[in-house]
């Protein structure tokens, strides 16, 4: 056996990666591929499927009514992706340029809410943010800064903050990485050619961590997307999300097969979007 | 640094994240484990005289089951004054509407030995075979029953489901800043102006928040008529930017913190909030509402052993004294005769929990839709997008 493997180094990485294999395969895969099947196939009246092929379900996510939904939370993900990157971006240079074991203080302060439920989290803003018994409109409203209570709840504003509050440290993390990792030298090279601090920055600094920006912001935007639980709980159940939209055919209208469509819709419009991303970056990043 | 290796690794991780959003947090509670005080009443049960059917083999309850069922439903006591006196443990999981139940029971959910549906859901869990026959002989106690509930229409002689409680669909309002709203009109006509525009809720739940639109229209809650349904839609519509969300979970606590002045909802759970807020008061609007009962079932799921540890369950909530903790925890009525003798002569003649009957001849059953379904969904689905 052992003279088997030491000759074969090729069946050694077969082995080793048998096990993630198998798990992927029954646990990703083989789900995928029913939502896959499903999405062609006709509703039970109560769930389920029946076993006819349609092309209504995926007709259907076309239609205005959740189409419109669908660019509504792609609009919703671009916004928490663009202000996470203008929050996250100073935050992961500004932990670069702090002494080294300081970093690590900074970096573990940014994973510290990911040790409490996201769930809870979310609750815990409903605190903050309800209109009439939340504290920020109590505050200002008994401190006569505003007379009318600020409509923070149940609104697009309040998912927004939602998903920019749960996904930034996940923009941080790979900026930091990707500028940690940047070479100082050349940003004292370009200094040296005479360059602007804003033309370090735009020649130097931005392209050499475009890879970062690159994968923080599809790490923001793809959750964001499909994000339901903020929507639900931020949005008062008014302002819904695509992520909704899929949730309800399941859990409420029994409409497993459109469930499934609308899922498809989001994956392809996701892997779609990451592709085209992905390009445009690696263009960008490759020029000097 | 080789960019387009890192950048395959960045793909890598991405795709993982693609993973991480498909598999999505569901809030769903902990099957939640009540605290331990010994309190037993349990009386012994008596056979009833029935011809046994030949039974194939002894079966033992099992030691541990879970009850699905919707929250703050039913005093924790009750599972240790249970466990103290059978020995089997019930543990608690939540949903919060009976498209919910259904909808996990027929993904294939296994584990419940019991299931509290609403009246409607039982005639479609009946009908997809969902439920399982419950064995008269383990629940000597269903002649505590009142005799309207021995044969509810929606399940004549109790042969898969006993009724839990019962209760109405109406308005919940905060009585010392609102007057009694006595028609559906206050959220669906609620001006700008008014004080609880923009304070209220809706329940998130399509066959109820049709039921208040159809009736205050003065059509059948149970209507499959199309251009009525779009009617109801466009007041449910219309009657949207007045409300705060949508909400079936906490709509009683917002009421009583104050953040809200009125809300769409079910009795009992506003008689309990007055516990924090004494000024929450409940009214079925002029127009009707909505009755309906909850019922207590065993899935077809369940395995022999949870099916009998489910019945003596079933037979235990039964008990004269234990329908009354029920109804003393959750302020809902009880369909247990027995139980009146145990309740204070106040909760019994509370209109709010037991309604006159000028207001009970208004009040009507939710029925299966049918083949209406996805048009009530798809409707619904307007409303909330909108």
């Amino acid at each position: 056996m052992e003279q088997v493997l030491r000759r074969n180094p090729a069946l050694r990485g077969w082995l080793l990666v048998l096990p993630a294999a198998v798990f992927l395969i029954i646990f990703f895969m083989i789900p995928l591929l029913i939502v896959f099947v499903y999405s062609f196939l006709e509703r039970g009246t109560y769930g389920g499927v029946i076993w006819q092929f349609t092309l209504e379900n995926l007709a259907r996510t076309f239609d205005p009514l959740y189409f419109s939904t669908f660019l509504r939370s792609v609009y919703i993900a671009i916004l928490t992706t663009l202000i996470s990157l203008l929050l996250g971006y100073p935050l992961a240079y500004f932990i670069t340029t702090r002494p080294a074991h300081q970093r690590n203080l900074y970096v573990l302060a940014l994973m510290i809410p990911f040790w409490t439920n996201f769930l809870i989290r979310t609750y815990a803003w409903l605190t903050l943010l309800r209109t009439h018994t939340g504290l920020i409109n109590v505050s200002l409203t008994s401190l006569g800064i505003i007379e009318k209570p600020l409509p923070l709840f149940g609104n697009d504003f309040a998912i927004v903050l939602g998903l920019v509050y749960g996904w930034l440290p996940v923009m941080v993390l790979p900026i930091y990485a990707a500028l940690e990792r940047l070479d100082k030298s050349l940003i004292e090279a370009a200094q040296d050619l005479y360059a602007s601090g804003a033309q370090v920055f735009r020649r130097v600094i931005w392209p050499l961590s475009l890879p970062g920006v690159v994968a923080g912001s599809m790490l923001v935007f793809i959750p964001s997307l499909g994000a339901f639980v903020t929507p639900a709980i931020l949005g008062g159940g008014k302002s819904l999300m695509i992520g909704n939209i899929i949730s309800n055919q399941f859990l409420a209208a029994h409409d497993w097969p459109f469930g499934s469509a609308l899922s498809m819709l989001m994956m392809i419009v996701m892997l779609l979007a990451t592709l085209i991303y992905f390009r445009w970056a690696l263009r960008e990043g490759v020029q000097p | 640094m080789s960019n387009r290796k890192s950048m395959l690794l960045l793909l890598v991780l991405a795709l993982s994240a693609l993973i991480l959003a498909a598999c999505g947090a569901t809030p769903q509670p902990e099957p939640t484990q009540p605290p331990a005080k010994p309190e037993p009443t349990q009386v012994p049960a008596q056979p009833e005289p029935t011809e046994a059917p030949a039974e194939p083999a002894k079966v033992e309850p099992a030691k541990e089951i879970v009850l699905f069922n919707w929250s703050e439903y039913i005093d924790p006591e009750i599972y240790t004054q249970f466990e103290e006196a059978t020995g089997i443990k019930v543990l608690e999981d939540n949903f919060s509407s009976n498209e919910e139940l259904l909808a996990k029971l027929q993904g294939g959910a296994t584990g419940y030995a019991l299931i509290v549906p609403s009246d409607y859901t039982v005639s479609i869990m009946m009908e997809e075979g969902l439920l399982a026959k419950l064995d008269h002989d383990n629940i000597p106690n269903l002649k505590n029953l009142k005799e309207e509930f021995k044969s509810v229409p929606y399940d004549p002689g109790n042969v898969y489901c006993v009724p839990y409680q019962w209760g109405t669909t109406g308005i919940g309002y905060e009585s010392s800043q609102v007057d009694e709203p006595a028609s559906w009109a206050v959220i669906f006509e609620a001006k700008p102006d008014d004080p609880w525009y923009g304070r209220m809720t809706m329940l998130d739940d399509a066959r109820e928040s049709f039921a208040a639109a159809l009736v205050y229209l003065g059509y059948d809650i149970n209507t499959t008529d199309e251009a009525q349904l779009q009617e109801a839609k466009d007041l449910l519509i219309k009657a949207k930017p007045g409300l705060a969300g949508y909400d079936s979970d906490t709509f009683e606590d917002l009421v009583a913190s104050g953040e809200n002045l009125l809300a769409h909802g079910w009795n009992g759970d506003f008689l309990v909030a007055q516990e924090d807020n004494e000024n929450v008061a409940y009214v079925v609007p002029q127009e009707g509402g909505v009755v309906w009962v909850d019922n207590i079932c065993v899935p077809s799921s369940a395995t022999p052993e949870e099916k009998l540890a489910g019945e003596m369950f079933i037979n235990y909530l039964l008990e004269a004294e234990v329908g009354a903790q029920l109804s003393e925890y959750n302020w809902y009525a009880s369909p247990n005769a027995a139980a009146e003798e145990f309740l204070d002569e106040e909760f019994l003649s509370d209109p709010a929990v037991y309604p006159p009957p000028e207001v009970l001849e208004k009040l009507q059953y939710i029925e299966p839709a049918g083949e209406a379904e996805s048009l009530y969904q798809r409707l619904w689905d307007e409303v909330k997008s909108s």
